[in-house]
C-alpha cells in the first residue's frame, strides 16, 4: 500500500491531526502506513514518498471515541516528542476497537502516552506559574517565557482569563501571544531582547523573596525539583538565589549563636475598656453556672471537645428535659438539641403541646464523647464514672430551675435522674415521683429513633414518644 | 520608611508560617461575562492552586504572605513578633498592602495574599484592619484572586462573617499540639478560645455550602498550623491533635511547622537546627492518616515518635511483615493501598491494568511504580520475595535510603 503522508500546519496543530486522523481511520489505514510531518519540515527523507491525505475530506462519522482519550490524546499531541502523532494514531485504533484499552496502565503505548500528557501538563502548569510580566511605559504587559513543549496556544486562554483587563504579550522561541483586552491572537516566534524593558517593581519582588526565605532551613534540592533550573534565566528573583544559599549558613549561625538580649521593656500591651464592670453574673444565677460548667475538669471529656454545653430555656420552667450528651453539632454550637436529634425532638414536642422555649433543655453530660474519624466525629456513649462526674452540674441546675417535672431521655439521662441503672423500655411512659419528692418522667432519646432501621419501627416508636411527651405537657402550666 | 524594607520587615516576621495553598476555592475569571463584553476586575481562580516560585528552603511562594504590623501584645516566646523581642517593627496602611498586593498579581508573581498581623490595641481592631485589605481588593479592586487572612480569636463574630464574605481561606493558628505546651510558652494565647473560633468558622463553612442564599463564607474551607519542637511534646500527641481537629472542625489542612531559629530568640527556647526531617515524617503521616486509612496508633512507634529514617508507612510495614509479601494480582485496593511505595494513583492504574493481564514486574515498572520499595512486600507472576528477605532483620538496613545532604548542591 501506498504510504499516506500527513502534513500539518505546525506543533501544535491538534485540529489538524484530528481531522487527518478521522480520516485515515476511517479508511482503516494502518499506522506504519502513515508518515506524520509538521509544514516546511526540511529534509524529509520521504518527501517524495506516499500520497497526501485531504484532510477535509471527511468521511461519515466513525464509531465514537471515548472522551478519555480525547483528553489524553489533546496533551499528549502538543509534547516534543515527533513520534506523538503516530504514538496517538496507534492508540486512537486501538480504542476504535475496543473502547476499554486505555484501562490497560501497563500496556506500554498507553503508558507512554499517559507518560507524554504528564509531561506537557507539568509544562504548562509551570508556565502559569513562570510567566513574569514586565510593565512596559504604555500600561501594556510583557514577557518571555521558553517552554519545552508546543503549549502556547492552549496555556495562553489561562492568561486571558486572569489578566483580561489587561493588555499583555507573551513571546516564546516558537510563537507569540497577544491580547489587545478583546482578542487573543498567535503570530511568530520572537527573541529574548524583544521583552526586556525595565521594570522598578522587580526589586520590590527581590526584597520580597529574599525575605520570604528562612536561611536555616535550607533545602536546595527540593527547590531545584519543583523550580527546575532552566526556568531561571526568566525569572528575576532567581538571580538572588547563589548568594541567599552562599549566606545561608552565616545568617542561620548569627541567629543561633547570638547572645539573649535583654528583654524589650514596656511591651504593648492590649486596651482594655476602662470602668467597663466585670462582666458577672448574680451569683448563683444560670449564666455564672453556664461559665462555671464550662472550667470543668472533673474528668478527661473536656480536653478534646471544643466546650461545655450547658443547659438553655427559661430559669422558671415548669419542665426540665435531659438528653445524654451533646453531639457534634451541638459542641460546634454551644446550644444544646440543635442537631439532627434536637429536631426530631422538636417535632415530636411541638405535637404533644409544648413548646421549646418554654423548656429547660440540658444533658446528664455537658461535654461531647466522641472518637475522630477522617473528616467525621463517631458517638461514644459517656462511661458511668463520667456521668457520675457530670452529676453536680445537673444537681445545680434543677436545685435553680426547680422544674415540676424533669423529663429522662434515653438511658443515661434516666441513670442520672433517677440516681441507679434503669432500662428504660421498663420504666418509660409513666410519671413518678422519686425519694427527694421531685417528677420525673423516663422516655427514650430522640437519636433512638433515628437509628431504627426500618420506617414502620420508627413511625412506631415516634408515636409511643410523643404519647409519652403528651404526659408531660400536663405539668407546663402547672405553675 | 521605604516600601522594600517595611516589606522585608513584614515578610520575614511572616515566613514562619508554613501555609502556602491557593487551590480549592470556587472559581473565577475577569474575563468579560460575554464575548465582546467588557473585562471585570483582575484576576481568577481554577481550582488547582499555583507555586509561582519557590525559595533555596524549598517552600513554594504562592501567595504574598505578609504581616500587617509586625507590633504584637502577646508574648508567645516561639514567636519572632512576641512583645519581648528587640526586632525591628513596621505597619503597612491599608492602601500599601493593597496596592503592593495588585502590583506582584499584574506581573504573575502571586496568586494573591495572605495577610496576617500582630495584635494591637485589641483582638476586634486588629481583626478589622486585616478586614479592611481584603474589602478593599474585592470592592474598589473588582480582585479575583486568592485572599487568605488569619483570624484573631476572639474577635467580634460580625468581623469573622465580614472576613469570610472575601476571603477565599481563613485560618487560625493552635501553634502547640498540647494545651499544657500553649498555657507554658504563650500565656496570653488561649487554646480554648482558637477552638471556639474554628468552631465558629466551621458552622459558617457548612452554613454556605448548604445554602444558596447563605452569605458567601470562606469557601476555600480552614486551616491552621503546629510548631514542632518548640515544646516537648512526642508526634503521637501532635498526630493526635490534628485527627481531633480534622474531625472537630473539618480543616482542609493542618501544617506542621519545625520550629525554626529567629532573630533575637529567647533564652528559654532551645536554638539549634530546625526539626525538619521530624516536620517532614508528620506530613507523611498526616497524609496516610487523610486518605490511607491508617489511624494515629497505627503509624507512630512504641515510642510516640515517627521513624526518622523510614516514611511511616515503610515503618509500618516493617512492623508488620506478616502481612505481606501481597499477590499484586488479587490484593485488595486497601491492601494495596497500605504497600510501600503504592500511592493512590498507582494503585488505581495496578486495579485497571490486572484486569486485562496478569502483571509482571515489568509492567510496575511501566506504571512508575517505584520498585526499589515496593517489590520486598510484592508477589507478581514472575516475582516472589523470598520469605528470608522479608524475615531478614536487615531488611530495615537495607531499605532506609542512604544518608544525603538535604542542603546540598546547585
Amino acid at each position: 500500500m501506498t504510504p499516506r503522508r500527513v502534513t500539518l500546519a505546525h506543533d501544535a496543530d491538534v485540529a489538524g491531526w484530528r481531522a487527518a486522523a478521522r480520516s485515515l481511520l476511517a479508511r482503516e489505514v494502518e499506522p506504519a502506513d502513515v508518515i506524520w510531518r509538521v509544514g516546511r519540515e526540511a529534509g524529509d527523507l520521504f518527501a517524495d514518498a506516499g500520497e497526501d491525505v485531504e484532510s477535509c475530506e471527511d468521511p461519515a462519522p466513525t464509531r465514537a471515541i471515548p472522551r478519555a482519550f480525547v483528553e489524553l490524546a489533546e496533551r499528549a499531541l502538543l509534547h516534543s516528542d515527533a513520534t506523538r502523532f503516530d504514538l496517538c494514531y496507534r492508540l486512537l485504533r486501538r480504542v476504535a476497537a475496543e473502547r476499554s484499552a486505555l484501562d490497560d496502565a501497563a500496556d506500554p503505548d498507553v503508558a507512554r502516552a499517559t507518560a507524554l500528557a504528564k509531561a506537557v501538563r507539568r509544562d504548562a502548569h509551570k508556565m502559569t506559574a513562570f510567566v513574569r510580566f514586565r510593565a512596559a511605559g504604555d500600561g501594556s504587559f510583557a514577557s518571555w517565557f521558553e517552554p519545552e513543549h508546543h503549549i502556547l496556544e492552549a496555556t495562553a486562554p489561562f492568561f486571558v482569563r486572569r489578566f483580561a483587563a489587561m493588555r499583555w504579550a507573551i513571546l516564546t522561541p516558537e510563537r507569540s501571544a497577544f491580547w489587545d483586552g478583546r482578542e487573543l491572537t498567535f503570530g511568530a516566534g520572537a527573541r529574548r531582547a524583544a521583552a526586556q524593558a525595565d521594570d522598578a517593581m522587580e526589586d520590590v519582588w527581590r526584597a520580597y523573596y529574599a525575605s520570604i526565605f528562612n536561611p536555616a532551613r535550607l533545602k536546595v534540592a527540593a527547590m531545584r525539583s519543583e523550580m527546575p533550573r532552566k526556568y531561571w534565566r526568566n525569572l528575576p528573583e532567581a538571580a538572588l538565589i547563589p548568594s541567599l544559599i552562599a549566606k545561608a549558613g552565616q545568617a542561620t549561625e548569627a541567629m543561633t549563636q547570638a547572645a539573649p538580649t535583654p528583654a524589650k521593656r514596656n511591651p504593648t500591651r492590649l486596651r482594655t475598656p476602662e470602668g467597663a464592670p466585670a462582666p458577672v453574673g448574680q451569683p448563683d444565677s444560670l449564666a455564672v453556672l453556664h461559665e462555671e460548667i464550662d472550667g470543668c475538669r472533673a474528668c478527661p471529656l473536656w480536653a478534646p471537645a471544643t466546650q461545655a454545653v450547658p443547659g438553655e430555656g427559661p430559669k422558671d420552667a415548669s419542665i426540665m428535659v435531659v438528653g445524654e450528651q451533646p453531639g457534634d453539632r451541638e459542641d460546634i454550637a454551644g446550644r444544646p438539641f440543635v442537631g439532627p436529634a434536637g429536631a426530631l425532638f422538636d417535632r415530636a414536642a411541638a405535637e404533644a403541646g409544648l413548646t421549646r422555649d418554654r423548656l429547660y433543655l440540658t444533658n446528664a453530660v455537658k461535654h461531647f464523647k466522641f472518637e475522630p474519624r477522617g473528616k467525621f466525629r463517631l458517638h461514644r456513649s459517656p462511661k458511668v464514672d463520667e456521668v457520675r462526674a457530670c452529676a453536680p452540674w445537673l444537681a445545680r441546675e434543677r436545685a435553680l430551675v426547680r422544674p415540676k417535672l424533669v423529663v429522662a431521655m434515653g438511658a443515661t439521662a434516666a441513670r442520672a435522674v433517677l440516681g441507679a441503672p434503669v432500662t428504660v423500655g421498663e420504666r418509660r411512659g409513666r410519671v413518678e415521683t422519686l425519694p427527694d419528692g421531685s417528677v420525673a418522667l423516663v422516655t427514650v432519646h430522640p437519636a433512638y429513633l433515628l437509628r431504627l432501621p426500618d420506617r414502620e419501627a420508627q413511625a412506631r416508636e415516634y408515636g409511643r414518644f410523643v404519647d409519652d411527651l403528651r404526659l408531660a405537657a400536663a405539668y407546663l402550666d402547672a405553675a | 520608611m521605604d516600601l522594600a524594607v517595611k516589606l522585608s520587615i513584614l515578610a520575614d516576621a511572616a515566613k514562619y508560617d508554613a501555609s502556602c495553598a491557593s487551590s480549592g476555592t470556587d472559581r473565577r475569571h475577569s474575563g468579560p461575562a460575554r464575548p465582546g463584553g467588557q473585562a471585570q476586575g483582575l484576576g481568577s481562580t481554577e481550582g488547582a492552586g499555583i507555586c509561582h516560585s519557590y525559595a533555596p528552603d524549598g517552600r513554594c511562594i504562592s501567595l504574598l504572605k505578609i504581616l500587617l504590623t509586625n507590633a504584637c501584645a502577646f508574648d508567645c516566646l516561639y514567636c519572632v513578633n512576641r512583645a519581648s523581642s528587640n526586632v525591628r517593627r513596621a505597619r503597612f496602611t491599608v492602601k500599601e498592602v493593597v496596592d503592593l498586593t495588585l502590583d506582584f498579581y499584574r506581573r504573575n508573581y502571586i496568586e494573591g495574599l495572605f495577610l496576617s498581623s500582630g495584635i494591637v490595641r485589641s483582638a476586634d481592631y486588629t481583626m478589622e484592619q486585616v478586614v479592611r485589605v481584603a474589602k478593599s481588593l474585592r470592592l474598589d479592586h473588582g480582585f479575583r484572586g486568592y485572599i487568605h487572612l488569619k483570624t484573631i480569636p476572639d474577635a467580634d463574630p460580625a468581623l469573622l462573617a465580614e472576613a469570610g464574605l472575601y476571603a477565599d481561606r481563613l485560618s487560625i493558628n493552635l501553634e502547640l499540639p498540647t494545651e499544657a505546651g500553649l498555657s507554658q510558652l504563650a500565656p496570653e494565647k488561649d487554646a480554648r478560645a482558637v477552638r471556639r473560633t474554628m468552631a465558629q468558622l466551621r458552622g459558617r463553612i457548612e452554613e454556605a455550602k448548604a445554602e444558596a442564599r447563605a452569605p458567601r463564607f470562606s469557601p476555600a474551607g480552614q486551616s491552621t498550623q503546629m510548631i514542632i519542637g518548640a515544646d516537648d511534646s512526642d508526634d503521637r500527641a501532635t498526630l493526635e491533635t490534628s485527627a481531633n481537629l480534622y474531625g472537630s472542625y473539618r480543616l482542609k489542612r493542618v501544617y506542621y511547622s519545625a520550629f525554626s531559629p529567629i532573630p533575637d530568640a529567647s533564652s528559654r527556647l532551645p536554638s539549634k537546627a530546625p526539626p525538619l526531617m521530624r516536620e517532614h515524617r508528620l506530613y507523611q503521616a498526616d497524609w496516610l492518616m487523610r486518605f490511607y486509612g491508617f489511624s494515629v496508633h497505627e503509624i507512630t512507634e512504641a515510642d510516640g515518635m515517627l521513624d526518622l529514617a523510614l516514611d511511616p508507612k515503610l515503618a509500618w510495614a516493617l512492623r508488620h511483615r506478616g502481612l505481606f509479601p501481597l499477590d499484586v494480582n488479587r490484593a485488595s485496593r486497601e491492601e494495596l493501598l497500605r504497600t510501600p511505595g503504592l500511592g493512590r494513583t498507582t494503585v488505581e492504574r495496578i486495579l485497571s491494568a490486572r484486569r486485562f493481564r496478569a502483571l509482571r514486574v515489568e509492567d510496575l515498572k511501566r506504571m512508575r511504580a517505584p520498585l526499589g520499595k515496593a517489590l520486598p512486600f510484592l508477589a507478581t507472576i514472575d516475582h516472589r520475595p523470598r520469605v528470608s528477605v522479608l524475615d531478614a532483620a536487615n531488611l530495615r538496613d537495607r531499605l532506609v535510603p542512604p544518608p544525603r545532604q538535604l542542603a546540598l548542591g546547585l
